[in-house]
Order: C-alpha cells, then structure tokens, then sequence
C-alpha cells in the first residue's frame, strides 16, 4: 500500500491529489502533457442540463496573489458530457468526480441522476456555490434550509456518494455544511471561491464583463484554511479541501487543517504540470515531518497528538 | 508544446514602451508556424500570478533563439522589461495555430497588416513567405511616431506603407486609409492588431481569402480556463465556441465574431 493512498466515499485514491472543477476541463488539456494516471482523482468541470456558452469576455482579471473569474458555468451540456468526455476519461485508472450544477433543484436532479450512471464516475460534487450565475449556483449553497433541500433531492437519485461544495460567502459555514450533512451528503469539498471585483481605472468599471468574479489562488488559502478546521472538527463526514493549493507544503497545510484530499485549481492554470510534481513531492515533505501515511497528516492541527510526529523523524 | 526554462540573451526598448527580448532555449526547436506565442512566467512569487503571453517575432533555428516583442504597459510586461540578459525566464509553448504560410506559393501576393502590438508576429510571417517567393506588401499602423517599430524590417522584405492616427509618421489615420489609397493586389490577406481594425478588414474584403489573428486576455494559454473564448459566426445557438488560445490566435475572417 502506498504511503498516499487513502479511501474516502466511492473514491478509492491512489493519492490525495486532484485537480479542482473548473480548472482543468475534461482533462483532454492535459492528457496531452502528462499521463493522468497519475492523479489521485480528477473533478470535471461543471455540467448543466443544457449547453452554456457562459458569461462574455473579459472572464478572468488577475488580482495580488490570485484571479478573479466568471466563466459562467460554460460547458457542452450534459449529453455532450456522457456521450464524449466521460468516455474519453474512461481510459484512465482515475476516478472521475463529476461537478453537477443548475438554475433549478429540477436541473440538479437530472444531471445527477444520469451523470452519476456513468461507469467512471465514482462520486459527484454538487455545485451549489457558483458565484457567476444569476439563478441557481450560490443561491443554494447560502441558506442552510435550501442546501439541505437539494442534496437530499440529489441524495435521493444519485449511485455514486454525493460531495457538496461550499461557497465561503456566508456568516456562518458550519451551520450550512451541518444542514448538508444532515441531508445525507457523504462528504463536503472546500472552498469555492470567494466573490470579488476589480476596476479599470481607465473606463472606470469593473474589468470583468460580469461585474463580479469568484476569487481564487494563494490570495484565498488562508480563509480555506481556517474555514477547513472548523468545519473538520464539526462534522463526522470527509472533507476535499481547495483553495490556493500550489506545493506540497500546502496540501500539507490543508490535511493538518481537517481535509482528507486536496484539489488543485488556479495552479494548474499557472503551471500545468503542477499536479504531477506536487504528487512526486509529497512523499518526502511527508516524511521530512514524520509520517509514514498520509492519513496520519488529517486533522492534525486539532487532534489529540497519540504521538508527537517530531520525535519520530 | 513544452515547459523549460530560456536564457535572456538581450532586451532592446525599441518604441515607445516596446521592447525586443531575445531569448536562447530547446524550446526554439518546437517553434515553426509565425503566429504563435509563448506563455511567460515573469515571476516567481505572486506578485503576478498568471503567466503572460507574448507573441514570437524572429525564430533563429540555427542558434536556438527567438526573439519576442511587446508592450510593457501592464505590471507583468513592466516586470518583464527590467530583466536583464543572463536571466532566465519559466516559457509555456510554443503555444496557439499561427498562419498557414504552406498555401502560398512562388507569385502569390501577400498582403499583411498589422496594428500596434499586432505587429511582431507579423514579421516572422513575412520572412517565412518571402522564402517561399511570395511577394509582400506591408501596411502598419500606429498611434504615433514614437511609436512606429520594424518598419524598416519589413521594409527589407517589401513596399511597406506606415499610418499614424495623428498623422506624425506616414498617412494620417488607420491602416484602412492606406489600403483605401495603394488598393493593392494579393491573393492573401494576413492581419494582426486591436479587434476594430480586425473587424474593418473583414468588411473591407468580404470575398478575400483573410486571416486574422486575434488578442485575448487568456489564462492557462492551453485551453483549460475558458478565459478567452469567442462566439462563432453563423450559429443561431450561440452555444459554439472557439478559444483563442488553442483554436486561434489565428482564424479565418468569418469563422468568429469579432
């Protein structure tokens, strides 16, 4: 057994590294520049019922230590997706989690229903924190009673577990991840971007033609970080934590905060390599602190220490 | 398409706020097609955190060098502009379909335009076309005097005509008020520069046979952001697309709406 490996929900990962949704597309990109075998697990870009174009350009603005975006949930549609991604990702040994988004609880069911049939997807991230949608998206994701509402719809038709992502624009996120969990989601991934915006100080307006954008890259880890270890120590389901990860160190960072995997979103969009090399990494960052397997890292920052890892090293 | 890391052999300010990097690297070997641009990483730490993309002018095979062009305007090209030469820089490409240079051939007329910052790439085109025997003529256009570069460059390979919007340098006015003058003979259009000039190129000739290579903001440069996406013409839907990055820079006039 690998010093990576961990098991979580449908997801059997050979490594607790995934790229996020939205970050990597299909993996066809990429599939190009590396073999994707490699991947603990791969979250494929949101699909809707129906075909988006998304938002109109400019879509993405670059921010200190981050990037806005509002892409607008663009996406081929979830016929296109089960008649030619997901086969095209059924030649790799990788699970495939599928990112499942909609204007109306009605939308989420249907693609939840038909996308979680699919042989290769092993669980779905349910979107309900999209911050560049006008119906739908975050709408879900901020009142405790409405997120309960959808995953329990979701729960209901889905074959695979059923991971919700929570949006951090709330007061209180662990009162929302607590009504989730109660509904039946088998595990929580964290965090979507935060809503932000930036202006032009030629035209005087915001850069982004959809006026706002969600905010992600190392500018957000810190807020990923702490919003992990409250959630973490609240709830008795697993937790994928995102936001800003670009190293080994920070994947660290976010299994000592209470995650049990970690996604990779802007990163890849900087350098698309970077997955495999946080993978190669890891293992000796690892054990540079003391640990021999992965799952000795999870929740590290609030667990009674059975041990004390530096005396081990 | 690689990631490597290239040595910066000189940077020259040629314009106005232009400036001439050359860089030296394995990369140059997967460089062939004018059009196509490289991403650049221009710092380490965040203080910018995407990478750059700038298009490729000169490609030197021999010696493993490339020159790129561009405008330092932004906080990454302005970080750009103060390395020096022995530093290396983290390069993405060579990125992006540049112009098919294949279907012209001997006696064939090129006509290539370009606009401001559209202009680099264009000049590696025109050498790859004049090595073929096809014959160029080349219409630049700038805001101003100080602004005016590679004309005597293109100048070396054919007539080469300058406009400047305030009239300082060449025919007062657009690219457009040259064409409108010479109206010259070609069998094939090239163009790079800002969308409006782009768009008045594809109406000015509606039955010509146009490539047009276009600017977007991107992100990854390799099609996984869905940053710079373009509508397609002709699809009621408008649920098509093209990316700019991958699918273009460069497309044929018609195929996206500008």
């Amino acid at each position: 057994m690998s010093c990576l490996s961990i098991k979580l929900p449908g997801l059997d990962l050979k490594n607790p590294i995934m790229p996020a949704s939205g970050c990597f597309g299909f993996g066809r990109e990429f599939a190009k520049l590396y073999d994707l075998n490699v991947l603990g697990a791969i979250m494929i870009k949101a699909t809707t019922a129906e075909p988006r174009f998304g938002n109109p350009t400019p879509r993405v603005a670059e921010t200190n230590a981050g990037m806005l975006n509002a892409i607008g949930l663009q996406n081929p549609g979830l016929e296109k997706v089960m008649s030619e991604e997901l086969p095209f990702l059924a030649d790799y040994n990788v699970p495939i989690i599928a990112n499942v988004a909609g204007s109306l609880i009605e939308d989420y069911v249907k693609v939840a229903k038909e996308i979680s049939a699919a042989p290769n997807v092993h669980a779905l991230e349910l979107n309900i924190s999209c911050p560049n949608v006008k119906t739908g998206g975050i709408a879900f994701g901020t009142d405790p009673a409405v997120a309960f509402e959808v995953t329990k719809a979701v729960k209901e038709v889905s074959k695979v577990p059923v991971y919700v992502k929570l949006s951090p624009n709330v007061a209180n996120i662990s009162e929302i991840a607590l009504a989730i969990e109660r509904a039946g989601a088998d595990g929580l991934t964290m965090i979507n971007t935060l809503l932000g915006m930036r202006i032009d100080l030629k035209t005087g307006r915001p850069i982004l033609a959809n006026g706002t954008g969600g905010l992600s890259g190392p500018a957000i880890k810190p807020v990923a970080i702490r919003m992990i270890h409250e959630v973490s120590q609240k709830v008795s389901i697993p937790i994928i934590g995102m936001g800003g990860v670009q190293s080994a160190e920070d994947v660290l960072e976010y299994l000592f905060a209470g995650a049990s995997a970690v996604a990779v979103g802007t990163a890849n969009f900087v350098d698309p390599f970077v997955c495999p090399t946080i993978i190669e990494e890891l293992p000796y960052k690892m054990h540079e602190l003391g640990f021999e397997h992965i799952s000795e890292c999870i929740g590290r920052s609030w667990k009674q220490h059975a041990k004390i890892a530096y005396s081990r090293a | 398409m690689k990631k490597a890391w290239m040595t910066i052999i000189s940077q020259t300010n040629i314009a106005r706020n232009i400036y001439e990097m050359t860089l030296e690297g394995e990369l140059v070997d997967l460089m062939s097609s004018p059009g196509q641009f490289v991403h650049i990483r221009v710092t380490e730490g965040f203080e910018t955190l995407l990478r750059r993309p700038i298009s490729i002018s000169s490609i030197d095979k021999e010696n493993r060098q490339c020159k790129i062009t561009y405008r330092a305007e932004g906080k990454g090209t302005i970080l750009l502009a103060m390395k020096q030469p022995g530093d290396k820089l983290d390069v993405l490409g060579p990125l992006g379909n540049g112009f098919t240079v294949e279907e012209l051939h001997r006696g064939d007329h090129a006509l290539i335009v370009g606009g401001g910052i559209g202009v680099p790439p264009l000049l590696e085109l025109t050498k790859q076309l004049n090595r073929r025997g096809v014959r160029t003529t080349h219409v630049l256009g700038f805001q101003s005097k100080e602004d005016v570069f590679y004309k005597n460059e293109f100048a070396y390979f054919g007539d080469t005509y300058v406009a400047t919007v305030d009239g300082t340098y060449g025919t007062e006015g657009f690219v457009t008020n040259v064409l409108e003058e010479i109206q010259p003979p070609f069998t094939t259009l090239f163009a790079c520069g800002p969308t409006p000039m782009l768009g008045a190129l594809e109406n000015l000739y509606p039955d010509k046979n146009v490539y047009l290579s276009l600017e977007e903001r991107m992100g990854c440069g390799i099609g996984a952001c869905f940053a710079c996406v373009c509508h397609l013409q002709n699809d009621p839907q408008g649920y098509s697309y093209k990316k700019v990055c991958t699918d273009g820079p460069v497309f044929r006039a018609g195929e996206v709406v500008l």
